[in-house]
């Protein structure tokens, strides 16, 4: 078995190599059989995209049950929604993900009709962003009661609602704070997006098992496929590393070194 | 609208499709959290030690594995260890390896910061007592760093079982392959993915709740 980079120029029909390996990825070729290389880019994309959705729903939700836990005991509604979020991080991070996965693919579509015209890649998305917003709202909360409480005090002192002093004083301080543990957390979504072969969305995992299954080149093929999870948390952290300089305040936060890429 | 029917779940199903892989899972979680403990304090060790050919595999090694996402790990070992063994082994041994060998990386991590929260003067003390590398560790550095990393390693713990499902992947017999095995045979999948998150659930809050008084617990004592 000598090591054979050849497999991704073979026509994923007949196994034949294809001489228009490298021209596929140009967008030349267009008519031709695909090779490996082609169903390899194209199951990266779905990774992407399954990665790149589920973070979104991920930010948006995490950053709001994140906040809403620690909302100052005060009137009726506000202990309801403490309350509310508690239950949601609580829920979602002490259920695998994998059935999560399930949950929303078979059983959830079945008691909300609609869902039903989802396509699959929307309900993996769905389960890992509400997986993740569990997490994310930890490091919200956590950056939160981090602040000196001399900073809420001195909004209220101001006059300012308790929106105000979430929107203008509280947030823009924590959320930078938790930049770093929220680079660590967008790179754990690159990875738990392999979950999504088990409901076969065509991803890099799916690609990895189903090809090396047809090849019997698996070293090559789980070979490319690492690599390329690899490379996209790699971007993910990078990506984080500019926004985290482009909003640092000077002197006000302390940059930290620990989650750089090594 | 649809309707559950939870009639069919009884002790008969339990024993025969459920208990089978609640035990493969805990037994899993169990030698991977020992197996993964060992090796983790060998690999904080190395990356601790400042000697170049100990520290760059070390570190080499950890942050390969923690870049990977396990089911790729899982494919990986599944992959390769017959290659280099010459012959197949079932998934089960297969996912014992895999996970002592993943989880190694990411408990030596808890480790080496642990060992690093261990006050300097407590190693140099013992250092001017005349101890050696090996007892300085072993009397001195290492009972004071577990005792701080005990919470750490129940949470990682909690997680290691909740990511013991993903040996689905080269169809070992797990807890959630249990559930998913008794629903077909029995004609109602909804009904068991509803009762699997729902085991799991109650696995995994009950622990974290545990790890939380003994974390209050550890806190007091320092």
């Amino acid at each position: 078995m000598a090591f054979d980079l050849g497999v991704f120029c073979k026509s994923t029909l007949d196994g034949e190599a294809v001489d228009h390996c490298f021209s596929a990825l140009l967008g030349l070729g267009q008519n031709a059989d695909p090779s490996y290389l082609d169903w390899l880019m194209k199951a990266w994309s779905w990774t992407l995209a399954v990665a790149g959705l589920s973070l979104l729903i991920a930010l948006v939700l995490g950053v709001l049950m994140g906040t809403l836990r620690t909302l100052p005991d005060g009137s009726g509604l506000s202990r309801w929604l403490v309350r509310i979020s508690t239950a949601w991080v609580e829920l979602f991070r002490n259920i695998p993900i994998l059935v999560q996965v399930f949950l929303w693919y078979h059983v959830i579509p079945a008691f909300v009709l609609p869902l039903k015209a989802l396509p699959s890649y929307w309900l993996v998305s769905i389960a890992l962003g509400f997986f993740t917003s569990a997490r994310i709202a930890e490091q919200v909360r956590a950056g939160i009661q981090a602040l000196p409480s001399g900073q809420r005090m001195a909004a209220t002192a101001l006059g300012l609602t308790t929106l105000q002093s979430y929107r203008y004083v509280i947030l823009p301080m924590a959320l930078r704070i938790v930049i770093p543990p929220l680079t660590s957390e967008s790179m754990n979504v690159i990875k738990n997006s392999s979950v999504a072969f088990a409901v076969s969305v065509p991803e890099l995992t799916l690609f990895a098992m189903q090809a090396q299954e047809e090849t019997s080149r698996g070293v090559e093929i789980y070979l490319a496929v690492t690599l390329l999870y690899a490379l996209s948390a790699f971007g993910v952290n990078r990506v984080m590393t500019w926004i985290e300089k482009r909003t640092r305040i000077p002197g006000f936060i302390v940059p930290s070194d620990n989650v750089a890429a090594h | 609208m649809l309707s559950l029917d939870l009639s069919f779940y009884n002790w008969e199903l339990f024993t025969n499709y459920i208990l089978k892989g609640l035990l493969f899972s805990v037994q899993l979680t169990v030698i991977a959290t020992i197996g993964g403990i060992v090796l983790g304090t060998f690999l904080a060790l190395m990356r601790l030690s400042g000697k170049p050919s100990l520290v760059y595999p070390a570190t080499f090694y950890v942050n390969t594995m923690r870049s990977i996402p396990l089911v790729m790990v899982i494919l990986w070992f599944f992959l390769l260890i017959p290659m280099l063994i010459g012959r197949p082994i079932g998934a089960d041994l297969s996912a014992t390896i895999t996970f002592i060998a993943f989880e190694a990386a990411f408990f030596s991590e808890i480790v080496r910061a642990g060992i690093q929260s261990v006050p300097r003067g407590q190693a140099y003390a013992a250092e001017a007592l005349g101890m050696t590398y090996g007892q300085n560790m072993r009397f001195i550095v290492l009972p004071q760093a577990f005792r701080n990393m005990i919470p750490v390693f129940m949470t990682q713990t909690i997680i290691l079982f909740q990511d013991t499902s993903l040996v689905y992947a080269i169809g070992a017999y797990d807890l959630l392959k249990g559930f998913e095995i008794a629903g077909k045979n029995y004609g109602r999948p909804i009904e068991t993915y509803i009762l699997a998150a729902f085991t799991y659930f109650i696995i995994c809050f009950s622990l974290s709740k545990v790890v939380r008084k003994i974390h209050a617990k550890v806190a007091i004592i320092r």
